[in-house]
């Protein structure tokens, strides 16, 4: 079996799978259930600085998307940091890491962007015996009003002076937590790597609308007729969160840098994917939040599995699929599929061919019987055809050989050439 | 009094009352909502959908089921009724597995097809209770006559009042409804549905339904071309094939139509009477509800005796396996060939046939039943045709749309020629008609 202990940034875990800092996380009891279930950290939810907690709303706290059979794809959430006093998170974030010394126990900070709150609550955790800090700058709601959260992730420079602060006063492991709601995600976390941090971890949430309640014309989840955006995680985030995550992984300024994945894992295979491209880690919440804390078995399991059938060690996956990410202008332009329907998979139903005829290239024909077959002189292998079909492994794409003939260019395939040389480029470098 | 269930003989109350309940509730109940959009979600929104081609009334079935899964089930019914005004009927009486669900491209994926039969339901279930949604036309000042007030009867009359032309309905039994209010079994349409569609149907306007009206009796079709500017035949087959087997006159040898129409129109199923042992004779929908009503009313032993095999009985693999786990035993090749019994039947004696070349032969094996009751459901045929009027293998002889041999005279369902003889079919040809009838006014007018 392969050994699936991680140790992510001298942070040592049993396994790679850890929860996010969020309502899973808020107290002993969860934490301590979520061990027993056998998660491999936890990074605690979000502490404030000391003083009166801050207030959560007393209405609904999340919007849900659904897929069909009201499957959760997605959650938007207001809530809040902890709205718990901080001596008792404190107290039991020591007690339960007294208990689980083998987990990883990381806390998730938040407060006022000054140096004496930061060197403040630094030392009450390192007192806790926690094994490092993540810093929120990344929840996109409520407290971004305030000047914390994504309202310093959304500056490079604050993220820079505040993780200075953090590696100047505490001898913890310092992960810095990145907002999606930005233009560049290197940005920030350039600046991360410039204070000092020893990781970053991505995604925080995604400003959102769940949707709009048509009777009340107010955004959904509601409190009293009235709507603000909340945070989007989940399923539905994941494709986002991944390049985010492969951008930092790929980027010259920031190759290296260790990176805790965040975004939609549900599955080992989100996870295996996640570390493909570059994350030590992963951290969930929503697939938590939606089938409770037992789906971490699952990926134990999942991740064992595929390890083994590809006699991979977890350190051989983690960066793996990085150097296969480029720039569009880098893709071999001479690589020419075509679509293959298998007759004897295909149901019938039509749906490639109303893709196609309506939406794409009128590559596919149909003929009498409902038989449908490409039409290899229109298929410019956009793949749409696959994408809808319903039977998996009915239509495929086929790669042209070496020398064969496209019939839709009438061109020969030939070796790999990209946009930069291509003739139609102004910009085109002269072939060698 | 409570009978036995083992009394021999006819006799009624063979069950408790709650038996009766339980027995005669609906058979398949509606799709809650969550039921339905899950339901809803496995349609593939096949393009140019075999489903459709499949359904006689072509419902756009994709499309309604979309608008289900989008949360207007009221949008759903509308495209239901825009084709199959009995949609609510045809949603509990389909052969759905012979039709629309039996084309699903998701037989080919996994076997199981789109429940579409119960999501039609759904969505026109929601739809009945509400005003009718369909506006007449302006008034043309045509009459048109409508025999019978069956299936094809009530589409015909519907689409030609939505035309704007004034209808009456002229049918022989003393409600409407046809074969949908006496032909079928009572599980399928619980709650007296049949009545309250049709209810819903007239409430377009436009339409006078005359009860008591008989062709050749109180009605002839001369007086009826010379009254009205067009006249529609849909009053179904009257008559009931005899099985030929002697004997067949002695008591409790009776018409399985007879024997559903009466239980339907019961309003007290504990006072019908029911055989201990049943035997129905024939192979179709009939005979199946029959047989199995039968059960229902606590016959003991229920026996369907079909003269071919299996692969060619008239009932659908679905209601044949209904019959079988009703605890109904059916018997493939074989046909009566005498009734036995001292004034009631008492055994039924059935000779065994080949299905060859040259018809049924028998192989010379005989076997007999123990019957106190027999149905026959071997098939019906039209009775009091017209004179005057074509027919083509004792049906009226149809061709474009339902038109006869007679000008101005149009007939549909099942007393006329073409497709099966099924709820669906006859609401298809009664429209077809309708609209072919519609056009010959307009071009007259």
């Amino acid at each position: 079996m392969a050994d699936l202990s991680s140790n992510f940034v001298g942070i040592k875990s049993p396994n790679p799978f850890w929860l996010a800092s969020a309502p899973p996380t808020d107290k002993e009891y969860n934490v301590r259930r979520a061990f027993q279930a056998g998660w491999g950290g936890v990074v605690w939810k979000t502490l404030g600085a000391e003083g009166p907690p801050v207030v959560n709303v007393n209405g609904p706290r999340y919007g849900v998307i659904h897929g069909a059979d009201r499957r959760v794809l997605g959650i938007n959430n207001i809530e809040l940091i902890t709205d718990r006093p901080l001596e008792v998170n404190l107290r039991e974030i020591k007690a339960v890491k007294r208990d689980y010394p083998d987990r990883a126990l990381v806390i998730s900070l938040m407060v006022p962007c000054d140096e004496d709150s930061w060197r403040t609550i630094l030392k009450q955790i390192e007192d806790t015996g926690a094994d490092g800090v993540e810093l929120n700058f990344g929840c996109p709601h409520g407290m971004s009003e305030r000047g914390m959260g994504s309202a310093v992730g959304q500056v490079p420079e604050y993220i820079e002076m505040v993780t200075r602060w953090v590696k100047q006063y505490s001898r913890m492991p310092c992960i810095v937590k990145l907002t999606p709601n930005i233009t560049d995600v290197r940005k920030p976390a350039e600046a991360a790597k410039r204070g000092g941090a020893d990781a970053v971890s991505l995604i925080n949430t995604i400003n959102s609308i769940t949707s709009v309640d048509l009777d009340l014309f107010a955004p959904e989840p509601t409190i009293d007729g009235k709507g603000a955006h909340g945070g989007y995680c989940g399923p539905a985030v994941k494709p986002i969160a991944l390049n985010m995550v492969a951008e930092i992984a790929r980027s010259v300024e920031t190759r290296g840098l260790p990176i805790s994945g965040i975004g939609g894992v549900t599955t080992w295979r989100d996870a295996a994917e996640f570390m493909a491209l570059g994350a030590g880690n992963v951290q969930v919440c929503t697939a938590a939040m939606t089938y409770g804390f037992k789906v971490v078995q699952e990926m134990i399991t999942g991740l064992h599995d595929y390890l083994d059938s590809h006699d991979m060690a977890l350190s051989d996956l983690i960066g793996r699929a990085v150097p296969n990410v480029t720039d569009w202008n880098q893709l071999n332009l001479n690589y020419v599929t075509k679509a293959v329907i298998d007759q004897d998979l295909c149901i019938k139903c039509g749906r490639c061919y109303a893709a196609c005829e309506d939406t794409s290239h009128q590559a596919i024909a149909m003929k009498p019987g409902r038989v449908f077959e490409v039409i290899e002189e229109e298929c410019v292998a956009c793949n749409l055809c696959l994408d809808v079909c319903p039977v998996e492994n009915c239509i495929t794409m086929r790669e042209l050989a070496p020398g064969e003939l496209d019939k839709r260019t009438g061109l020969r395939r030939s070796d790999y050439a990209n946009w930069t040389t291509h003739p139609n480029n102004p910009m085109a470098k002269a072939a060698e | 009094m409570i009978q036995a269930k083992l009394t021999p003989g006819v006799v009624p109350g063979r069950l408790t009352p709650e038996d009766y309940v339980r027995n005669f509730a609906d058979v398949a109940p509606p799709l809650d909502p969550h039921e339905a959009r899950v339901a809803a979600d496995r349609c593939y929104f096949c393009h140019d959908a075999p489903c459709i081609t499949a359904c006689p009334t072509a419902i756009d079935i994709p499309l309604f089921i979309r608008q289900i899964a989008t949360g207007t089930p009221d949008a759903a019914a509308m495209t239901i009724f825009h084709a199959n005004i009995l949609g609510g009927m045809c949603a509990r009486v389909c052969p759905t597995e012979n039709l629309c669900e039996g084309a699903c491209v998701r037989m080919d994926a996994e076997g199981k097809p789109v429940e579409i039969g119960a999501l039609q339901r759904y969505a026109t279930d929601g739809m009945l209770d509400a005003p009718h949604p369909f506006k007449r036309g302006a008034p043309t000042g045509n009459r048109v006559a409508v025999v019978g007030a069956g299936p094809a009867g009530l589409s015909a009359a519907h689409r030609l009042a939505a035309k704007g032309h004034d209808v009456v309905i002229f049918e022989a039994r003393e409600k409407p409804g046809g074969l949908n209010e006496y032909g079928i079994a009572s599980y399928k349409t619980v709650d007296g549905f049949a009545q309250a569609e049709v209810d819903w149907l007239m409430g377009i306007g436009g339409i006078e339904l005359r009860e008591g009206q008989r062709l050749g009796q109180q009605i002839t079709l001369d007086a009826l071309r010379g009254k009205f500017d067009a006249v529609f035949l849909g009053m179904g087959l009257g008559g009931v094939n005899a099985l030929r087997a002697a004997g067949e006159d002695r008591d409790h040898v009776t018409d399985a139509v007879s024997f559903i129409r009466d239980l339907r129109q019961s309003t007290d199923l504990s006072t019908l009477p029911i055989g201990r042992d049943v035997v129905v004779i024939g192979g179709g929908m009939t005979a199946v509800d029959a047989a199995v009503q039968a059960r229902l009313l606590g016959a003991e032993t229920v026996t369907i005796v079909y003269r071919r095999g299996q692969d060619r009985m008239g009932a659908s693999l679905h209601e044949q396996a209904h019959a079988t786990s009703s605890g109904v035993r059916i018997i493939h090749n074989a046909a009566p060939v005498a009734v036995h019994g001292n004034g009631a039947v008492a055994e039924i004696e059935f000779a065994y046939l080949t299905d060859g070349p040259h018809g049924l032969t028998p192989t010379g094996e005989r076997f007999r039943l123990k019957a106190d009751q027999v149905f026959r459901a071997i098939g019906q045929r039209l009775d009091g045709a017209p004179e005057d009027i074509a027919l083509d293998g004792g049906k009226i002889a149809v061709s474009d749309a339902g038109r006869t041999s007679l000008d101005g005279v149009w007939a549909g369902g099942d007393c006329a020629t073409g497709g099966d003889d099924l709820t669906v079919t006859a609401v298809a040809q009664g429209r077809d008609a309708a609209e072919d009838i519609h056009r010959r006014l307009d071009a007259k007018n």
